[in-house]
């Protein structure tokens, strides 16, 4: 069947191809100067403690972080995996909740008027308090972790997919409704997938937090993970290992920023799709 | 044969009559439309007949039997063309089909030979991001027409486009109607349009809605691409006198 003049989608995938590789190079000189100003920070960075000859103890050159990656490997990698394991399970939980309770509300808008204020007052704790008392109250292992990453993002998560019902186009739902859809139809054949950039927009966001919270979580106490390295290497004045460990962290969050961009990529095709012929 | 029959309905909406006492009908294979101001209770009555609303007073029959919710005689093709981004065309035009229970593979072989009618061969599986504005609107007429209703509402269908392209639109439904003979409903302040393509043209005032006039405009078809008849011409000037003395507009 000749549906379309693309032809298969191999054929498809080596007309694509010179296009793609292209929009590579393109995108690699769009983060040239990105890249250019990283490496002058840290050129400042290592030729200040070299002249300064300040103390290791206070400020370790990013060449001797660098070192410390390389020479603490093992134990970086096998601190890396729990908080990754954390960050990961306290997502999905908190996704999974903030989905079932978005779609409870834009089923019965009365739940938004009572539930909203309690996920505001929750934003408003500071993590710094509320962090020893979730560790108080559930002890050393995974679950407070995965609760306060939760915690910290599931309420973006929430306003995203709620808001993003919202925006769902007056003119689709009401066109919708003349063909005799029910409103679960209308909410999975428009509402859901009008939200869709929303929850892709809130989940690069959430991502973020929610590495910076399982690594806040660890440091009030836990039994292994990046938080704990950065406790043990502070408490031994060793910051040198510390900011090694903050590399690591970063790492960390920028793949799964990149991960979830590129499923935004994938998910939100339609929008890459290019303009008017 | 009468399909649709709108007796003595009145509408009010938070307190403002948006609808009074508004009468008309629609035979089988016409082509009716309905001229107003803006704002004059043209979309109310719409959604009167797709269920959106229901009337205060008086009756609607279609085909000879009360409306009711599970009536679905309409199909209705909004403003905009409101093609949902993240569906192919294809995927688009066969929505109302998949709202019946067709399934997607069913209702993709039923649409696809239709394509061509259309002026969208080739664009099926195009984004809605990917075509013009004349091509989107022809998808919306479509997925309008494959629902197969006996009864097509069009709400001012060519609004929102440029005038070269309205033209070439009006001119492209024109030929269509030609062959299929829809029953249609067009709802618009344009009166050329109104003049080109209707059987018959009902004229409302400004809210709350009354049909103040009623005219045939029975001239041989196409209208479009020559200059009307001269009865046309008249009756185009006297329509806009009644609808500019309507809204107060008239120096």
């Amino acid at each position: 069947m000749a549906l379309s003049p693309s032809g298969s989608p191999a054929a498809r995938l080596c007309r694509c191809l010179p296009s793609l590789i292209s929009s590579v190079v393109a995108r690699l000189g769009h983060s040239l100067p990105a890249l250019f100003s990283v490496a002058a920070a840290l050129a400042a960075w290592e030729a200040y403690v070299r002249l300064s000859g300040i103390s290791v103890l206070v400020l370790p050159a990013p060449s001797r972080v660098a070192e410390q990656i390389v020479v603490n490997r093992e134990l970086l990698w096998t601190h890396t995996w729990p908080t990754l394991q954390a960050t990961l399970v306290g997502f999905a939980f908190s996704l999974s909740v903030a989905f079932l309770l978005s779609v409870l509300i834009d089923f019965v808008p009365r739940l938004r008027r009572a539930l909203f204020p309690v996920f505001v007052i929750s934003q408003t704790l500071p993590l710094v308090a509320i962090a020893p008392l979730v560790v108080l109250w559930f002890g050393f292992g995974l679950t407070p972790k995965i609760l306060l990453v939760a915690l910290v993002t599931f309420f973006p998560m929430l306003v995203a997919l709620v808001d993003g019902y919202e925006s769902t186009d007056p003119d689709v739902s009401a066109l919708l409704g003349s063909m005799g859809a029910s409103r679960a139809s209308i909410f999975r054949r428009a509402r859901l997938p009008s939200a869709m950039p929303y929850f892709f927009a809130g989940l690069r966001i959430s991502i973020t937090y929610a590495v910076v919270a399982a690594i806040f979580a660890e440091y009030v106490g836990a039994r292994a993970g990046l938080g704990i390295v950065i406790l043990n290497a502070k408490n031994s004045f060793r910051p040198d290992l510390m900011l090694a460990a903050v590399v690591i962290s970063s790492a960390l969050t920028l793949t799964l920023f990149a991960a979830t961009a590129l499923l935004q990529r994938l998910a939100l095709n339609w929008r890459h799709a290019g303009s008017k012929p | 044969m009468t399909a649709l029959d709108i007796a003595h309905v009145g509408l009010t909406l938070g307190g403002t009559t948006v609808l009074d006492d508004v009468s008309l009908h629609v035979a089988d294979g016409e082509f009716v439309s309905i001229l107003g101001p803006s704002g004059c209770g043209k979309s109310s009555l719409f959604r009167l007949l797709t269920g959106a609303l229901s009337a205060d007073t008086g009756t609607i029959r279609v085909n000879g039997a009360a409306l009711s919710g599970t009536s679905r005689a309409f199909a209705f093709m909004p403003q905009r063309d409101a093609l949902m981004p993240w569906r192919r065309i294809i995927d688009n035009v066969l929505l109302g089909l998949e709202v019946q229970g067709m399934g997607r593979a069913q209702a993709r072989a039923r649409v696809l030979p239709l394509f061509a009618a259309f002026g969208l061969e080739g664009f099926e599986h195009h984004y809605p991001a990917q075509l013009s504005g004349g091509m989107r609107q022809r998808a919306a007429l479509m997925r309008t027409f494959v629902q197969d209703r006996p009864i097509q509402l069009l709400d001012e269908p060519f609004g929102a486009l440029d005038a070269l392209t309205r033209a070439g639109m009006q001119r492209w439904l024109e030929h269509r109607w030609r062959e299929a003979r829809w029953t249609t409903v067009l709802v618009t302040h344009d009166v050329r349009e109104a003049l080109a393509l209707s059987d018959r043209i009902y004229v409302l005032s400004p809210r709350p809605a009354r049909v103040i006039a009623e005219f045939m405009t029975p001239w041989p078809r196409p209208r479009l691409g020559g200059p009307l008849p001269p009865e046309a011409s008249r009756l185009e000037a006297e329509l806009l006198d009644t609808l500019l003395t309507q809204t107060g507009d008239r120096p």
